[in-house]
């Protein structure tokens, strides 16, 4: 009764376009008007913590092996990481604006655990071509939060990064555990089903 | 039936800010979204051909997914946010 690993990660996809539509809606208002209300300022670092949380089932019952379960293991780790920090910053608990560099920190263990626990080449099936392009573009995309560190308040760098996540869900959403890309379909990827 | 009243309104109060466009735009767009998805790829909608199917597959239909999470932004984000960002500008004025 386990759903697919490609299920997985369209339930990951959706919060991460919640997550990117929260974090888009924050720039265009504002920090002044988004702070309006106590539960919105928790809203989307709650959302990133939450879903580090989440990883750890997925890690447990959805890793085939040790390279599996070390890649969704570190994005527990730094998922829950940044969604912390930035819960405890804008709690007030925690004040140096050097704690938002566990976002970039995120971005570029994610992206590098992407690549790194995808042993097969770009075309050899859909999901191998989107964990080579979602770990390019975590480890690109690392620039915005690093960013974000030193400009905080500006409106396009804080919409980047929550059109990122937006990107990010796109490819997500693609991903099936057995189909072409492209045409490519290696006869070792087994047998496509629905 | 006079439209006297109309015509009395500020044009800034008939003006709609844009960010609270750009606000109230977010959810219906993601919606928008998804149904273009399911209308150009209908097999990734198990629900039009349930007979069969798991738990797991009439659970996530990505296209329904993505209608879902923009009905949950419209909302229960972008709902209160259109009104706090409009008593916000009419203390600022």
């Amino acid at each position: 009764m386990k759903p697919h690993a490609e299920m997985v990660h369209w339930m990951f996809a959706t919060g991460l376009l919640l997550l990117g539509l929260t974090l888009l809606a924050e720039a265009v208002v504002g920090q002044e008007v988004w702070r309006k209300r106590r539960w919105r300022t928790y809203l989307w670092p709650g959302l990133a913590f939450g879903m580090g949380v989440l990883m750890w089932p997925v890690m447990a019952f959805f890793t085939n092996s040790a390279i599996h379960m070390y890649a969704h293991g570190s994005w527990a780790e730094v998922l829950m990481l940044a969604g912390g920090a930035e819960l405890g910053l804008v709690h007030g608990r925690l004040t140096s604006r050097w704690w938002r560099l566990t976002m970039p920190i995120a971005f570029v263990v994610t992206g590098t655990a992407f690549l790194v626990h995808e042993q097969n080449t770009w075309y050899f099936a859909r999901s191998a071509f989107l964990h080579h392009l979602l770990g390019w573009t975590f480890l690109g995309a690392a620039v915005i939060p690093l960013a974000l560190v030193f400009r905080p308040r500006a409106m396009g760098v804080q919409s980047a990064f929550a059109l990122t996540f937006v990107v990010l869900a796109a490819m997500l959403y693609c991903d099936r555990d057995v189909a072409p890309v492209f045409g490519h379909l290696s006869p070792l990827a087994g047998i496509p089903h629905r | 039936m006079s439209t006297s009243h109309v015509r009395q309104l500020p044009a800034t109060r008939v003006r709609r800010d844009r960010r609270a466009q750009a606000i109230s735009l977010l959810g219906p767009l993601t919606v928008a979204a998804g149904l273009i998805w399911a209308i150009a790829q209908p097999y990734r909608l198990t629900i039009l051909h349930p007979h069969g199917q798991g738990f797991w597959w009439l659970v996530t239909e990505p296209p329904l997914l993505v209608v879902a999470a923009g009905l949950v932004f419209a909302f229960v984000v972008a709902r209160p946010l259109l009104v706090d960002l409009e008593e916000h500008r009419e203390t600022a004025r």
